[in-house]
């Protein structure tokens, strides 16, 4: 059975960038672009790995994760947090809200590709 | 040790940064190597023709050699020493220092005069930033384009083998997103130059005229002689880009024409001159209203006010409506002050006037006495609720005056104030996360 992520991000070149590498490397990869249902699109699909955008249109990343984790079997689910907000504030809230890894744009492939992979590999073990 | 008493540390550190040795010195001037020795180590008097010899072989002025550092190096030593929180330097020493060691003082108050101006940057932009969702929007579109960019860009030129349909997908957004960028960058260098003329993108109209007010250091000639009208003055300004600018401009100028027809320039100054910038004692002595009075204060030019003043004006919401801008106090350019400022004070006891001094957190240590006094706008009728505005005036306390006890910490606005437990906190401090 492949390996799943699921791309919650709303520029569309950036979901195309994304989605041509970890497809490249294996991965399936469903998309979404809003943050209004981004809660109901995970629980949905179940996804090995959710990579988030902080800021999407409807209700923000941050928000959404706080919801993610409040739910009983998606409190260990991986979370990849995509931001351009690199405020130490904006980590410390995404690192008490639960975040796996945060990253900031611009990143760069190989950044997210090793993220992706590790997060994965951990949560497999655990 | 007293200043004057360090002349010999002086004359051996110059020696020293001279190459000479003591020897040498001692033979030039023509007295014994041990008794400069006992100069040097300030065991003996030096004055008269053989101060002006060890000046001339070192080749400085005598009153280097006996006044030593200026007494404001010394001073921002001794900011520098009490804002360094748990270190403890030996303040009492800071003349000795600044005198043996006059290269290593002025790299260390350069240091610290640099370290104030990066907080007060810091604070500018993180202020506008925070406060700004048109800065904050703006900057987010380029990081994402740039990120959209940089990934794009990477997959073209690192992936060996890539179908022709994906590559000029891949080409197709470069140029759309370099596109993009090119805009979104140029837009947002626009709004940071503040050049472009059309409203939406300029600051707040109450900048623009805070910005025309700063311009002409808050004094106009014309309008205390009455060569010009408020509206006159407001038509020749090309900063004041939208209506709401101008609208506000005028109603501080008309206010400030009133002030100074009420109170004109010379007797005000005469007794600015002998009185000090005490607000009570120059509406006492000139008849006239502690709020008029503090305007007065706030549009004097800066040579009548050597010390130099600062003014803030609130209404009863808290928002500032005007400020005049003193060294070494912090004005928050957006968001609110800090509310322990004692211009807040005064609104909760309107018409009685509040005088603190205070000294501001996690800047220099410099000290201001704050008077501040709220008044009731306009005369309400029986039935109406009186609006109150608050005004409070910033006068750096000079050095040396300890006539008052301990002043009373305040900050500039929560986002840049170090204090922790605050009661008063409204959002955390950048500080404690980033310093």
């Amino acid at each position: 059975m492949g390996r799943s992520v699921l791309l919650i991000e709303d520029e569309p070149n950036i979901i195309e960038a994304i989605r041509f590498l970890l497809t490249r490397d294996g991965w399936e990869v469903d998309t979404h672009s809003d943050g209004t249902d981004a809660v109901e699109k995970v629980r949905a699909g179940r996804p090995d790995l959710v990579i988030l955008d902080m800021m999407l249109p409807g209700r923000s990343g941050m928000d959404i994760l706080r919801d993610l984790r409040g739910i009983d079997d998606l409190k260990t689910l991986p979370v990849l947090m995509l931001t351009a907000r690199g405020q130490a504030r904006d980590r410390e809230m995404a690192e008490k809200a639960g975040v796996s890894r945060f990253m900031t744009k611009p990143f760069s492939n190989a950044e997210v590709m090793t993220a992706v992979r590790d997060l994965v590999a951990q949560a497999s073990k655990s | 040790m007293p200043r004057d008493s360090l002349t010999g540390s002086r004359i051996r550190e110059r020696r020293l940064i001279s190459g000479l040795r003591q020897a040498d010195l001692a033979k030039q001037i023509g007295i014994s190597a041990s008794y400069l020795n006992l100069i040097e180590h300030n065991r003996r008097r030096i004055g008269g023709k053989l101060l002006l010899n060890i000046a001339r072989v070192l080749g400085v002025e005598p009153s280097m050699l006996t006044e030593g550092a200026e007494a404001a190096l010394i001073a921002t030593l001794r900011e520098a020493a009490a804002d360094a929180g748990a270190v403890q330097a030996e303040t009492d020493r800071a003349d000795e220092f600044a005198g043996r060691f006059p290269g290593w003082a002025e790299v260390l108050a350069l240091g610290y005069r640099r370290i104030a101006t990066l907080e007060n940057t810091v604070e500018t932009l993180s202020d506008r930033l925070t406060h700004d969702p048109h800065l904050a929007s703006s900057l987010h579109e380029v990081l994402s384009t740039a990120a959209a960019i940089r990934s794009t860009a990477s997959i073209l030129a690192e992936t060996g083998e890539l179908e022709a349909e994906w590559r000029d997908r891949f080409h197709r957004n470069l140029n759309v997103d370099s596109r993009r960028l090119a805009e979104s960058s140029k837009a947002l260098v626009r709004y940071l130059d503040d050049s472009e003329s059309g409203e939406a993108r300029r600051g707040v109209p109450r900048e623009e005229a805070e910005a025309l007010v700063a311009a002409r250091g808050y004094h106009f000639p014309e309008l205390e002689t009455g060569a010009e009208t408020p509206e006159e003055v407001v038509a020749a300004d090309r900063g004041l880009a939208s209506n709401a600018a101008r609208h506000i401009a005028r109603d501080f100028l008309i206010q400030y024409q009133s002030d100074a027809t009420d109170l004109p320039l010379a007797p005000f100054s005469e007794a600015l001159g002998r009185l000090g910038p005490d607000p009570l004692a120059l509406a006492a002595t000139l008849g006239a209203g502690i709020p008029q009075v503090m305007r007065r204060l706030g549009a004097m030019p800066e040579a009548l006010v050597p010390g130099g003043v600062g003014l803030v004006i609130c209404d009863a919401s808290g928002s500032v409506l005007f400020r005049r801008n003193v060294n070494g106090f912090a004005m928050p350019r957006f968001g609110a002050p800090c509310p322990l400022w004692p211009l807040y004070l005064a609104l909760s006891r309107p018409l009685v006037p509040v005088r603190r001094r205070v000294v501001q957190l996690g800047r220099s240590a410099a000290q201001f006495d704050c008077v501040a006094y709220a008044w009731p706008q306009g005369v309400s009728g029986a039935t109406e609720d009186p609006l109150y505005q608050a005004g409070m005036l910033i006068l750096p306390v000079a050095a040396g005056d300890t006539n008052e006890s301990t002043p009373r910490e305040v900050g500039s606005s929560c986002r840049v104030c170090p204090q922790q437990g605050c009661p008063a906190r409204r959002e955390a401090s950048i500080l404690r996360a980033e310093f």
